[in-house]
Order: C-alpha cells, then structure tokens, then sequence
C-alpha cells in the first residue's frame, strides 16, 4: 500500500449511512500518473501474463521429440495465440528461409509441379477456423490410477483452435492433373525426420488447405513455417509441418507415423490403422485441477470439439453424475473447431464432482472412462476422449476426480506417450 | 449488368478450364533430384539398390544406434527396437517393438534412412541402412542370421504384427476403397 491509498474508516461508512460497510483498505488505482511506453512494433504480453506458458513435461527423454501443451486452464475463446498453440515435434522445429522452400508435386500426376513461396501465395486461398488436436491428448486418461494432481493443460491441452489460410490442396493437385489410378497423398514435411503420412485422395480433394497463415500471420516456426497442411477433424500428425512434397500414388506409404506409431490397439489385441478422425471431446477448463475456489457464483467454463462436425451441446454435471444440465454453447459454434461452453453454477462449499460430456452433430457421444476403455485396449496410447472428473474439496481445492478402473492398474507404463506424461513406477 | 457479368464469366472460362498456369512444370530428372528422401511403399517403390546383412549391421548399430536403443535394441532412452516378447493386451507400450508391433519391413528401410540418427540423419548410405534392417530383423527372429536385405527381398518379409493390424471400422465405413497393403 503506497501513499497515494487512504483508510476508510468505520466511521466514514456511518457518515454515509451504511452499517454493512466495514473497515476497509483499498488502493484507488488512480490512472497512470506519468506517460506511458511509446508505440511498439511488436506487441508483447503484459509482463504480468508471463506465466502463461506452453507445459513442456520433465520427463520427456528429449525436447527435440515430443510434445508442449496450450495452457488451456489459463486461457478462454476457440482460437489460440500463436506462442502458445500446442506443439508437437518428431525431430525438432526446422528453420527454413522461404526464399528457399519449394513445393513438389509428383507421381501419379499429369504434370510433376514445383512451386516456391510466392507463387504459392498468389493462388486462390480460403481461410477456416479449426482445432488441431494431437492423436496422444488424452494421454493422462491411460495412468492408472489416475494422478491427482492432474491439471486442464495436462489432460487435453494437446489441441489448439486457430483460423488457417491457405490454397486447397484439390487446387494444386488439379493444377497437377490427376492420373485415374490416383489413390493416396504421401506428405512429407522437411524437418529433419522427413516426416511422412498419407492421406487418401478423397479427404486430399474434400477440405484439406495447403496452409501459409495461421491467425492471420505467418506461421510459427513450430507450427510449421512457412508451409503446412490442415487437415480439418483429423489427428494433428497427418496435418503434415514444413511440407515440402506431394507424391501422389496407388498405395499407402505405411510410414513408421501410420504403422509403429499413431495405430491403436482394441482390447482384443487387433490393432487399428487409420484411426484418423479425432472423436468428441470436452474438458472443463474452469474450475480445473490445480486451481482453488470460493463459495458463491462461478461461472463453469470449457471447450468442446470433435472431428465429426460441429458440437451439439454439452451437458454438465455438478453432482458427480448424478444430473445434467445443457451448458450454454458461446457462439460461434463452428465445425471442427473449438466451442466453448459456460454454466452459471453456486458452489455452497461442499465436496463435490463437476464434469463435462460432448455430444456433436453426428449424435457422437463423449464416452466415460469405463466405456472409453470398453472400446480401447489398456495399453493403447492414442485417442483418449473419456470424460474428464474434477473434485472439488470443502476446502475449495480442485483435484482430479475420474474414478480408478475396475480391474485395477494397467501394466506399468514408462515415460512415454509425445506429452511424456505417462510415467509410472 | 447481369449482361456484363456473364461476358466476364464467359471471358473467365477457359482460364479456369486451363487452369491456373501457376507453378513450373519439372523434367523427370529434376525430379529425381528432388528425391533425396525416397519415400517407400510397402511393395518395394522407392527402395534404392544396395544390399546389406546382419554382419554389417551389427557394426553400424554398434556405432550409429547402441548409445539411444541400447547395446541389444533394447531400448532406453529411447525406443525399444527388438521385442522380448509377443504382443498382448498386457503388453506396456514401452515394450511395443519391431518383432511384436511393426507391421511391415520396408517402413524399417523408410525410416531409417529418411530419420536416423536422431542427431544427424540423412547421412548413412543405402547399404548401411540394408545392413541395419537386416541385423534388426535377424534380432527379433523374423529372418534368418544369413539374410540379405535389399529391394528384392524386405517387401517380401512377413512381420509377426501384420496379422494383427487392421483398417480402423470408422476409416472404413468412411473409404471403402481402402486396403491396407
């Protein structure tokens, strides 16, 4: 408290009449007293939001593979700052001078192309707002029993929301003219795992954006710079960074990202391929694990999406399960992209459970941990979309409230999974 | 009004129908320059000539592989690449290998030759990246120790993990077309 703060006194609030008015201190935050900072080319985050920071996990064997979370417990809306989009690297974050990038386009096509940046830029673009959301989020849901002090950015903060610009990528392959026996785009990004997935030529024709801005700017060095694709509701592996080629085939690459990698394993021991579209999801953001709350009103807030379309509605429940209410869902309210929703809510101070569920246009259901592991093995590692439980304490600490599994804890898991979340023993 | 338009959409037309003319058309040549990391096909396209076997493997692992997978491809700190065991339900992903969870032999090839060393890729030759395939299959039981891995022979390789993969239900409800290779 500076000079500038005065005490109102007790007997102030009586002079004015009001007996409910008590003792107190306040600073008067009286505007700035001298000038402020000169214009600025480049603005940056008060130094007071510092904090707000991608979560990196300690346990990751490597920075340069793996995976940074969007701090969603800290942030609100459905489209994502820059700095702070989720990121996923499998061989670090290249630095390519787009005077020297080039697109090739080969194989089963009319007329092999290349193009450099500019070229690129000048060809018919779109610009869509979608989330991108790693196969691996979720990743936390696979610990058993489930870690207490789980935060929002820790459980599903592998996904960001953004507006993409960019060419369709049915332009350039038009532009190539396809050969009839034309079947599979085989993407490969210039990082230096050359990073390859293939995507069958219906998605590559439907919505698939060949894409140089991503919130209006370029796009950040670790999302891709200068050239990515955006493949709307698909696993954020496929959305292929750093694109340098397009080679257009008959058959599947069957890369180490479709095979060894992003496969997904069903509880009879079968493993899936091509579990390429991301399934409803829901998480509340607000109140979230790690944070602590009052008494009295709170505003419930989150984000839904889901692959399939657009969200529908999202039920919340704040007695652990019991009933549900439908949450608000802010407009706009866009296909495969983030939603968000809110709840007015009276928290009296009692211990309880609050929980999200997704439903989208597809009727798709957000599952709960017990069905969610219905449908997956125990040790399978991507696609985890189980509703997520906070507890909150009398005390108004939130926890981690999803319930253990029956049948006890899975095989113990090593530090693994891109976020290096899942660490056990 | 109406009239003007259609003239300017007449007069657009065959542009369309052209297309673009954007983007510069490459001779096969240039092409295979721009080819530096050849992408594979489980039926063998892509595989560059070359030849190798477990002997020169076994060195090139001993050099280029033990310090991240171990002395014995046993993983730690990074990825296991020879399975101790068959793949089960039980199985910790952290066990998940070439022998119980790798599909097919050529992404073996692909891989590696586009992606390691970690550190440094792109720098070891066809016949090197031959022999590591070679040794690695060799170690996880799939091949016999006198195998010589080369495009004749990795996509004819049957991994133990193929007879379970599938295509997802979803993937192909979505694309029937598709089979996996």
């Amino acid at each position: 408290m500076d000079r500038r703060s005065f005490l109102k006194t007790l007997a102030a609030a009586l002079a004015v009449g009001n007996a409910r008015v008590v003792a107190v201190e306040f600073d008067p935050f009286p505007p700035a007293p001298r000038l402020g900072k000169p214009l600025s080319p480049v603005g940056e985050r008060s130094r007071f939001e510092a904090h707000v920071q991608r979560y990196i996990s300690p346990n990751l064997p490597s920075r340069h593979t793996g995976a940074a979370f969007a701090p969603i417990s800290e942030l609100d809306g459905i489209i994502h700052p820059n700095g702070l989009h989720f990121e996923r690297d499998h061989a670090g974050v290249p630095e390519i001078d787009p005077k020297k990038w080039r697109l090739v386009i080969h194989g089963l096509v009319e007329r092999p192309l290349i193009f450099d940046l500019e070229t690129l830029m000048r060809m018919p673009t779109e610009s869509r707002i979608y989330f991108i959301e790693c196969a691996g989020n979720g990743q936390n849901g696979y610990r058993e029993p489930p870690e207490p002090t789980l935060t929002a950015t820790r459980s599903r903060g592998l996904v960001s929301g953004a507006e993409w610009t960019g060419v369709p990528l049915r332009i350039l392959l038009e532009e190539a003219g396809l050969k009839p026996e034309a079947r599979w785009v085989l993407a490969e990004g210039a990082d230096a795992s050359a990073w390859v997935r293939s995507i069958p030529i219906d998605k590559a024709l439907a919505d698939v954006l060949v894409a140089f801005r991503q919130n209006g700017e370029a796009l950040r060095p670790e999302n891709g710079y200068p050239v990515r694709l955006v493949v709307p509701g698909w696993e954020g592996s496929i959305q292929v960074k750093w694109l340098r080629r397009l080679l257009v085939a008959d058959q599947p690459a069957m890369s180490r990202g479709e095979t060894s990698e992003y496969t997904d394993v069903r509880p009879d021991g079968t493993v899936d391929a091509f579990t390429w579209v991301m399934e409803p999801q829901s998480i509340i953001t607000r109140p979230s694990g790690g944070q602590r709350i009052a008494p009295g009103f709170h505003e419930i807030r989150g984000l839904a999406w889901s692959g399939f379309g657009k969200i529908r509605a999202v039920e919340v429940s704040t007695d652990g399960g019991k009933t549900w209410q439908e949450a608000r869902l802010s407009e706009p309210v866009l296909d495969r992209a983030l939603t968000r929703f809110t709840l007015p809510w009276r928290w009296e101070g009692q211990e309880t459970v609050i929980l999200s569920r997704a439903v989208d246009e597809a009727g798709n259901v957000q599952p709960t941990r017990e069905e969610f592991f219905r449908r997956w093995a125990r040790n399978n590692r991507y696609h985890y979309n189980g509703i997520q439980a906070w507890r909150i304490r009398a005390d108004g600490r939130v926890e981690n409230g999803d319930p253990p599994l029956a049948g006890g804890p899975v095989p113990p898991l090593r530090a693994g999974g891109c976020g290096g979340e899942v660490l056990d023993g | 009004m109406a009239r003007a338009l259609l003239l300017l959409l007449l007069a657009a037309l065959p542009a369309l129908a052209e297309g673009l003319g954007l983007g510069r058309e490459l001779a096969p040549e240039e092409v295979q320059a721009y080819d530096v990391t050849p992408i594979v096909l489980p039926d063998g396209r892509g595989l560059p000539e070359g030849e190798g076997d477990y002997a020169a493997g076994f060195e090139v692992y001993a050099f280029e592989c033990a310090s991240c997978h171990g002395p014995n491809g046993e993983g730690a700190p990074f990825d296991r690449l020879v399975a101790a065991e068959p793949f089960s339900t039980e199985l910790p992903p952290h066990r998940f290998a070439i022998g119980n969870y790798w599909p097919y032999a050529t992404t073996l090839f692909d891989y590696i030759y586009r992606a390691m060393p970690f550190q440094e890729p792109h720098k070891l030759e066809p016949d090197e990246v031959y022999a590591l395939v070679a040794f690695l299959l060799v170690e996880n039981g799939i091949v016999p120790e006198d195998f010589v891995a080369s495009r004749e022979t990795l996509p004819k390789v049957r991994m133990p993990a193929r007879k379970r993969l599938r295509l997802d239900p979803l993937t192909r409800k979505l694309y029937p077309w598709i089979e996996l290779p």
